[in-house]
């Protein structure tokens, strides 16, 4: 038995929520008195692979095959049933991001096994197998019985600590036979920003709506984003206005996030606005309207227009930092 | 070529949730319907896709799995444009029971491209799209914020971390959409509504299939403490409180 940690990699190196979904994996390998075995897709490299053993993880298998450089949901499918019928894996664990929200419904119905997705944390029993995970957007939590007897999980990013437990872990390079004739899906150009801190990875996400008035009034919130490392986002009404990309885009049609901090800066607070950043485990709230529905989700507020508190919470930052 | 775009029946976004029997049932009471805000965008696109001739797009179809509770919204998506819909009729048990129908009637109808929204707004499973590609044995690709035809050829830009990927892939297969898909969700026109009373809505039985999942309840988030105020001319309270009570920069 094990339980089996689904890793993402990009450029040799392991993403954050790597460590995360490791982290994760070992608690409920602890539930269900096993281990967790991590699988690697990839060229990543010896003293990286070893990094996951420092969350929890036992074992790691690693593959390196060309034929699974690019992502083809179903080749990368069959590869993880392959090495959970290997594993004799119990639980199978992803992350709901756009890579495992594509692989581990495929993975149920070749597997027959039942999912939850979308938990944010441990299971709250393991007989019979219950989840908590969001549901209705934010608005409720549901319970989720995973009825059969492999189960599969994707967290919520962000979601769960990183857990530090030194494990001895092995790494074992494994091969598999990937039928190239059955790749169906062919890139053909990647397109990466560089240098940008990712939306879904921030631990403090700086987000304007249309109390900034106009695209020509980011120049502080920017270097707010700068100060603090955050990433920036913006609410629907700014990215359908075209004054921020649509990538930046927060809420229930948007991004989805649970940063450690969330500044919510001339948003008033839709409900599907606040559908999508409710998890954050702090929101702060800068707006005019001492009503707006965002105070009552933030811990913090600020009664004020943008424009104006901004360049003064800019000089605050540096003035604190500075210290 | 053929699309079908399998359409979801949600409450409205707006919607405070409530929930009885033991907080194992949604209360459905005074609750408004509408199609899942992934799918009315999917559609759009499928038939944004259709009005331009040079995509060889001949029919546009929609799916639902639900019982006849669900058909004004059904109506709704043959008002916006669908040429035809199918129902099949059943209460959706889980998103595996719901991909299956869905798989069952796919296998009789045939589509080349299948389009599901990422999530519904009522589950937010991320699950039934790629779960019936797996059950159809198609290709599948996820996170897709643009569908093109160019040349015969389905052109897609599918969101990774930090950017995208332009992908090419045969047909058929499923895409599993998000937001960038469409612009703005089309509106039914009065003409659009009077011809959608006449459009067929074809009728599937059930087949059976065992839930792999179920819920044991339902709660409510857990109440925030309430907004702590700052003064706008100090704003330096603010980072103080962030640093030393939330401890979070």
């Amino acid at each position: 038995m094990s339980v089996l940690v689904f890793t993402e990699n990009w450029d040799g190196k392991f993403k954050k929520l790597s460590f995360e979904l490791a982290s994760y994996a070992s608690k409920v390998a602890e539930m269900l008195n096993t281990n967790a075995v991590a699988l690697s897709i990839g060229n990543v490299d010896e003293s990286e692979l070893k990094k996951l053993g420092n969350y929890g993880v036992k074992k790691i298998v690693n593959i390196n095959n060309d034929a699974l450089k690019n992502l083809d949901d179903r080749a990368y499918t069959s590869v993880i049933a392959e090495i959970a019928q290997k594993e004799s894996s119990e639980v199978i664990i992803l992350s709901n991001n756009n890579m495992g929200k594509g692989l581990a419904p495929r993975l149920s119905v070749r597997l027959k096994a039942a999912i939850g997705a979308g938990v944010s944390q441990l299971p709250l029993s393991t007989s019979p197998f219950t989840v908590y995970k969001r549901a209705f957007s934010g608005n409720a939590f549901a319970h989720l019985e995973l009825k059969t007897g492999v189960k599969i999980i994707t967290l919520a990013q962000n979601s769960f600590e990183l857990i530090e437990t030194a494990n001895g872990a092995s790494v074992e390079n494994f091969s598999v036979n990937v039928d190239a004739s059955n790749i169906k899906v062919q890139v053909k150009d990647v397109q990466k920003q560089t240098g940008k801190i990712l939306i879904t990875d921030a631990e403090i996400v700086v987000s304007g709506g249309r109390g900034m008035k106009s695209p020509d009034n980011w120049e502080p919130l920017v270097e707010l984003a700068n100060l603090l490392g955050a990433a920036t986002a913006c609410s629907r009404p700014v990215s359908d206005e075209g004054w921020r990309s649509h990538e930046e885009h927060t809420g229930q049609t948007g991004k989805i996030i649970a940063p450690n901090l969330y500044f919510a800066i001339g948003i008033s607070g839709a409900t599907q606005h606040i559908a999508g950043v409710s998890s954050s485990k702090y929101i702060v709230a800068i707006n005019t309207d001492k009503d707006a529905p965002i105070f009552g989700a933030a811990q913090y507020g600020i009664i004020g227009d943008a424009s104006k508190v901004l360049p003064k919470l800019v000089e605050a930052v540096k003035e604190v930092k500075g210290k | 070529m053929k699309i079908l775009v399998c359409i979801s029946n949600v409450p409205d976004t707006t919607t405070k949730v409530k929930f009885v029997e033991g907080n194992t049932k949604l209360d459905t009471t005074g609750i408004q319907w509408v199609i899942n805000p992934w799918d009315e965008l999917s559609l759009t696109r499928a038939l944004e896709l259709k009005d331009d001739a040079s995509t060889g797009v001949k029919s546009v179809s929609v799916a639902h799995v639900g019982s006849i509770a669900a058909e004004p919204t059904i109506r709704k998506a043959l008002a916006i444009g669908a040429d035809d819909a199918i129902r099949v009729n059943a209460e959706p048990a889980d998103a595996y029971y719901v991909a299956s129908q869905l798989a069952e009637v796919i296998k009789k109808e045939q589509f080349d491209i299948v389009i599901c929204g990422i999530e519904s707004s009522d589950f937010n499973g991320s699950t039934v799209g790629s779960m019936l590609s797996e059950l159809l044995d198609y290709p599948s690709v996820s996170a897709v914020s643009s569908l093109k035809i160019e040349n015969g050829q389905v052109v897609i830009s599918r969101e990774i971390d930090g950017g995208k990927e332009i992908v090419h892939v045969s047909t058929p297969f499923v895409a599993v959409v998000q937001k960038g898909i469409a612009k703005e969700p089309r509106i039914a026109a009065m003409r659009g509504i009077m011809m959608a009373r006449t459009k067929p809505i074809k009728l599937y039985e059930p087949i059976a299939v065992e839930p792999l999942t179920q819920v044991v309840s339902f709660e409510m988030p857990k109440p925030r403490a309430s907004c702590k105020f700052v003064d706008a001319e100090n704003p330096k309270q603010l980072i103080e409180l962030l640093q030393n009570e939330a401890k979070v920069i």
